[in-house]
């Protein structure tokens, strides 16, 4: 006799556990019943954010770098599950590759995108990238694993928290990737997945006035509307490549620091 | 400190402290009856006007357009043509030799410029000619350089203008705010149009007599002048990008104006900068940075050190000698070269101090106001002191944009940085103390775009200038200028 497999439960990903959707509702995605997440779930998450992220953003570059690098780790260690959840091994590798090239940035974007300048008079002036807060992110419906690396990474290497509503029909490439994360030395909160309808969520995480940049990247057609909400509290509105790698990728979610200091005996 | 010194500095300051007024002659500048809208590099006649005025006595200086929708128009249209008829394919070092012309020219007619400025904004001469003249001259010669040099400053990504950019500035600063704003633009290889602030166009419509001088082609920039309704015109305009430097609560409407429109928008908005004073800091530095942070330009800008964070065992010594420091401002005729705090810019903008202000006291904060006579004509606020400020005060949460300082006090950095940092504002911030890891450490820590340690209020064409959170986004000087004011393969 067959063994029966033991199925898994999807749930959502929120401040580094894996919680039901408090509405306690589901949605059937890839013939599974996936966590139908609510407007309290999306403010939880973005709590949860906010609360992780000055640990996240405090962390020496070397140090974000490494764990990034052990996020690569923990999804080579997935790989046939992850390419059942896409469209195959390709998508995979680039997708671990990816997160590889993104965690040997964290030391070098002060050097590539900071500078010093020479004001005229006696100070000594710099500028530095810095992470924008928490951000929320649309991931792309398509490809479901390479689009969602692909606007995580670079928000994450710059030192951001982010709150991501996961592809409305390819969800369970995110579920997969929270698992990787939640064992990959990611503090609890930094990164945050919210599976559901995005007709429901995505309005909500634009118009949150903790949330300090939102990523359209993903966002089918029309973003005008959310980019109105996105308004009330000024939120950076992110228009990048829904499955490509960039250091221009990263500095849309930075902002630049300028200090000023006098120089004198 | 010696009890020598502390009555030192409680002592009143000697009454009677006459200084022989140094007014700078007005007859150096020429101003028009009339000016229309400047399109094409043509003054083409307005078909709406109003008076401009000076508005330390209430005298109307000259009659500007209100640039109507089609007025808007024609100049969008004359930047279009001039874009796609040579100044985007002009090679970048004969742009470059545009800008540094401009520089040169307003270097050479620097005086009219800084005449024209304090009549029509209000501000002491002595800051409009040592700061936002040279500024403005700085600016165009930094980014002038740069026109030739794109692809150094972001290698790999193949820079292109972006088209047409429509600017809009604020009173506080005219032609410093223009500069901000014409120079990358044309540095990058786009056309403008350029709306200034309806109290302050006079500088802005000198500017075109500085274009003409440099012989800009036509079309390059074109100026239209009017109040929001103008500046609304033009957001909705086909331009390719928006540059807004103002409130808060008009960048949030053009942010909403432009939303799913996919254009690229910098905003350059509020603040509420807190200004932190720890216990080792040099004090009679820290008074001078604290008196130059908030009564520079009279309070009306943007980065202004409104929030002044002590530290509770010096807030005695600070508030003395900041008193002290107050009383020996002398607010007065812009014009004049003694002049520290000039007149209030509008009608309008004076009812809004007076407004916060009052309420500062109905909410329970403590005033301070050093003697001062104020003229009768035109408009004034006395440099005004609140201590006994609530975090919750509406003095602490929102932008005066006035010579109005609200000082609240800490104990220990953790709660300095928590106290700095709880406003929706992200613009500046500045901290004072001798030791350099407590400097380093408390940069880190708060969330602002420009952090003056040890000084306040210093601006550089090559330091980038911008702010976090409802403070706006994109950054204006440096390098990093020259990027919302271009395209990336």
């Amino acid at each position: 006799m067959s063994r029966l497999p033991v199925r898994k439960t999807y749930k959502l990903f929120v401040g580094g556990e894996f919680p039901r959707s408090e509405s306690g509702r589901t949605y059937e995605a890839e013939g599974q019943n996936v966590a139908r997440a609510s407007r309290k779930d999306v403010r939880d998450a973005v709590r949860a954010a906010r609360g992780a992220f000055p640990k996240w953003a405090g962390m020496t570059a070397y140090n974000r770098g490494q764990v990034l690098y052990r996020v690569a780790e923990m999804m080579e260690a997935r790989r046939s599950e992850f390419a059942d959840l896409c469209s195959g091994p390709k998508e995979v590798e680039r997708s671990i590759d990816r997160f590889v090239w993104y965690a040997g940035w964290a030391d070098k974007l002060a050097q590539v995108i900071g500078s010093s300048n020479p004001v005229a008079g006696p100070y000594f002036n710099f500028t530095v990238p810095e992470p924008q807060g928490v951000a929320g992110i649309l991931a792309p419906q398509e490809p479901a694993l390479a689009g969602l690396v692909s606007r995580i990474a670079p928000a994450l290497v710059g030192g951001n928290a982010v709150v991501v509503v996961a592809s409305e029909p390819h969800p369970l490439a995110a579920v997969e990737l929270a698992e990787a994360l939640a064992t990959a030395d990611v503090p609890g909160g930094v990164v945050n997945f919210l599976t559901g309808l995005r007709e429901e969520l995505a309005p909500v995480l634009a118009a949150h006035m903790d949330v300090n940049a939102l990523d359209v990247s993903g966002a089918d057609g029309e973003v005008g509307e959310l980019e109105k909400l996105a308004a009330d509290n000024v939120k950076r509105v992110i228009r990048g490549a829904a499955d490509d790698q960039s250091a221009w990728e990263i500095s849309r979610f930075l902002e630049l620091k300028t200090v000023w200091h006098p120089i004198g005996v | 400190m010696t009890e020598l010194q502390r009555k030192q500095d409680r002592a009143p300051i000697p009454a009677g402290w006459e200084y022989a007024s140094a007014p700078e002659s007005r007859d150096i500048v020429t101003i028009r009856e009339r000016y229309g809208h400047f399109i094409g590099g043509e003054w083409v006649e307005a078909t709406e006007t109003y008076a401009t005025i000076d508005p330390s006595s209430e005298e109307p200086l000259a009659e500007v357009g209100q640039a109507t929708d089609e007025e808007v128009q024609l100049a969008v249209g004359a930047a279009r043509e001039a874009f796609e008829n040579g100044w985007s394919s002009l090679v970048g070092a004969e742009r470059a030799k545009y800008l540094f012309r401009i520089a040169r020219i307003l270097q050479e007619r620097a005086r009219e410029f800084a005449v024209l400025e304090s009549l029509n904004g209000g501000k002491p001469i002595r800051e409009s000619r040592d700061v936002d003249i040279p500024l403005a001259a700085a600016h165009f010669f930094y980014y002038a350089g740069w026109a030739d040099k794109l692809e150094y400053a972001f290698p790999n990504r193949k820079p292109s203008p972006l088209g047409v950019a429509g600017q809009i500035i604020p009173w506080n600063f005219p032609l410093l705010m223009l500069a901000w704003k014409v120079a990358p633009a044309l540095a990058a290889g786009n056309t403008v149009v350029l709306k200034p602030a309806e109290t302050t166009p006079l500088s802005a419509l000198l500017f075109c007599d500085v274009l003409r001088q440099a012989e800009l082609p036509p079309g390059v920039v074109n100026i239209v002048t009017g109040d929001g309704r103008a500046g609304a015109a033009l957001v909705k305009s086909d331009v390719d990008k928006v540059a807004f430097t103002g409130s808060t609560e008009v960048g949030k409407a053009i942010q909403r104006e432009l939303a799913g429109s996919g254009k690229k928008l910098t905003l350059e908005l509020g603040g509420k900068a807190a200004n932190v004073i720890f216990d080792d800091a040099a004090l009679d530095q820290a008074v001078e940075g604290i008196v130059n942070g908030i009564y520079f330009n009279q309070g009306h800008v943007c980065c202004a050190g409104s929030r002044l964070l002590v530290q509770e065992s010096i807030y005695e010594a600070t508030i003395d000698k900041l008193k002290r420091r107050l009383s020996t401002l002398r607010v007065g005729d812009p014009l004049d070269k003694n002049t520290d705090v000039g007149a209030i810019n509008s009608a309008q903008q004076l009812e809004k101090i007076k407004e916060l202000v009052a309420t500062g006291e109905e909410e329970g904060a403590e005033i301070y106001q050093p003697p001062c006579r104020l003229p009768e004509k035109g408009y004034w606020f006395v440099p005004t002191v609140f201590t006994n400020v609530a975090q919750s005060y509406r003095i602490a949460q929102e932008e005066i944009f006035g010579p109005v300082l609200s000082v609240l006090t800490f104990r220990t950095p953790d709660e300095a940085v928590e106290k700095a940092n709880n406003t929706p504002y992200g613009l500046s911030a500045g901290v004072w103390t001798e030791k350099g890891s407590r400097i380093l450490a408390m940069a880190q820590r708060l969330r602002a775009g420009v952090i003056w340690a040890n000084t306040y209020n210093r601006f550089d064409p090559t330091s980038p200038f911008g702010g976090y959170k409802e403070s706006g986004f994109g950054r204006e000087g440096g390098l990093h200028g020259l990027e919302p004011y271009l395209d990336f393969e």
